[in-house]
């Protein structure tokens, strides 16, 4: 299981050395980049925008009815969402939706490529495939998710809003009070640093899988679901050690 | 011409080419025959350098391309096309961009002469108005056909062919096979074509290597194949009550 673990992250290592290599032609790369945007980024907004709002609203609720207590000021309620959404549920549960949606549509993409061999078929024109196919989707992936972590974010802590006031739960003055309330702006940055590694290793982990395929059809739902599962359990590991780096 | 020098190849434990030695000359369409499984595919993609050789070497024009590194095969590459069992046409790209690809990685051309090369190589393969349309849409003769204008969109100095009438009617599988045989002498190419199908062989096999085993069992050209007294040989060749009435 080790020698397999270590061959593993060897080829992971020298594929990625692939994918760094310098492009053949950089307006095409620019324009793959573009679509992998679309493709990672902007189709998954719906998914992102839905679970946030929703999310929010669950969080927001939770914590009213956990601080049942004339002495804790009921602005603590859109404090604690607030935390929540922008420490870890915006940046790391998210990232893990992303692993799934994002993950399994680049490992299968890229395994249904192999088995096809249209990989194959881009080496033979002379072309990096490693390069080609994979260096615009985490470029992408980099690029966008940031900017769908900060979404998300909004999204959560208005849905905590809405739920706070439609249940009278929370006043909306001190809920808004609360999500202005020891504001550290330090907050945002750990968890865009969290979220450009997630989005890091949800391709390129995906991507080794999808690359590597080896078989047919069934083949390429294993390596679906290997990408899924690794880059989920990459995401949960890494998020413990950058916690304790950027926060302890 | 491509040679191949004492060429093995083994995954893992099994043994698949065995010490083979080979040469395709300029200009022909050669032909590698033998049974499903007898290393066919394996020795082509060594060729190509899909497959790293574990021994031996392969050379183009007198140029090493086995010892060759990615970045220095890349500039071989350019010289190469190739066509696939499948046609490995790009799904998510329409039949004129599959056609353009190439020219878009490797040239400066504008768009319109991109086309115009695509529109030349789609009607030298008899498709025309098609370009338009994705892979999905096409028919297996038709993918194949496309298939073959990507690989001569760069005018290659060498074109590979993986059983390029696998799975067609005898008609269209004659159709492609003379399409193959017109474009290697109309640009000079060396030509190297996996096959299984005799009608192939007897239609425009000009040197014929035949692999049994991972070994090259016999060479020859399509008239000696149908004399030649190799117990094995004629165990392929003459397999079908066809081509024991052609005997």
């Amino acid at each position: 299981m080790i020698k397999s673990f270590l061959f593993h992250i060897g080829r992971y290592t020298l594929l990625l050395r692939q994918v760094f290599k310098k492009p053949e032609k950089q307006s095409i790369y620019i324009r793959q980049i573009m679509v992998e945007i679309d493709n990672l980024g902007l189709d998954s907004v719906g998914i992102v925008a839905f679970i946030s709002v929703f999310m929010g609203a669950v969080l927001c609720i939770q914590m009213a009815f956990n601080i049942d207590t004339p002495l804790i000021p009921a602005y603590t309620i859109g404090f604690v969402t607030r935390q929540s959404v922008v420490l870890e549920f915006s940046p790391t549960i998210i990232s893990l939706i992303l692993a799934g949606k994002v993950g399994s549509r680049v490992a299968s993409e890229l395994g249904t490529m192999r088995v096809t061999e249209q990989i194959d078929a881009i080496e033979i024109i002379g072309i990096n495939p490693a390069t080609y196919l994979i260096f615009p989707k985490i470029v992408a992936s980099v690029l966008i998710n940031p900017i769908l972590i900060m979404m998300s974010m909004v999204v959560a802590v208005v849905g905590g809003w809405l739920a706070g006031v439609i249940t009278g739960l929370v006043p909306g003055s001190e809920y808004v009070f609360g999500i202005k309330a020891f504001f550290e702006s330090y907050d945002i940055v750990y968890a865009l640093i969290k979220t450009v590694v997630f989005a890091f290793l949800i391709v390129s982990i995906s991507a080794y899988h999808g690359f590597y395929t080896k078989g047919g059809a069934l083949e390429v739902g294993e390596s679906s679901t290997k990408g899924v599962v690794h880059s989920s359990i990459a995401i949960i590991f890494l998020n413990l050690i950058l916690t304790n780096l950027l926060l302890a | 011409m491509i040679e191949a020098f004492n060429v093995s190849k083994s995954f893992e434990e099994h043994l698949v080419l065995d010490n083979v030695s080979c040469r395709f000359e300029t200009g022909k369409c050669n032909l590698i025959i033998g049974q499903s499984g007898s290393g066919k595919t394996v020795l082509m993609k060594c060729l190509v350098g899909l497959f790293e050789i574990d021994k031996g070497k392969v050379e183009y024009d007198g140029r090493s391309f086995s010892k060759m590194s990615f970045d220095e095969m890349k500039s071989i590459r350019q010289e190469i096309g190739m066509m696939f069992q499948g046609g490995a046409l790009f799904d998510s790209m329409t039949v004129e961009e599959n056609v353009i690809f190439p020219l878009s990685m490797f040239t400066s051309q504008t768009l319109e002469e991109k086309r115009e090369r695509a529109n030349f190589c789609l009607s030298r393969v008899n498709l025309e108005n098609i370009n338009k349309l994705y892979p999905a849409e096409l028919s297996g003769g038709m993918k194949k056909r496309v298939a073959i204008a990507r690989a001569i969109a760069m005018n290659p100095r060498y074109l590979f062919c993986d059983e390029p009438n696998s799975g067609l009617d005898p008609l269209t599988a004659n159709v492609i096979d003379n399409l193959i045989s017109e474009i290697t002498q109309e640009y000079n190419m060396t030509t190297i074509i996996n096959t299984h199908d005799m009608n192939s062989v007897i239609e425009i096999g000009q040197k014929i290597a035949y692999i049994h085993k991972g070994k090259l069992w016999w060479e020859g050209d399509k008239d000696t194949i149908l004399k030649s007294d190799n117990e094995e040989l004629n165990r392929f060749v003459f397999a079908t009550e066809l081509t024991r009435k052609l005997k």
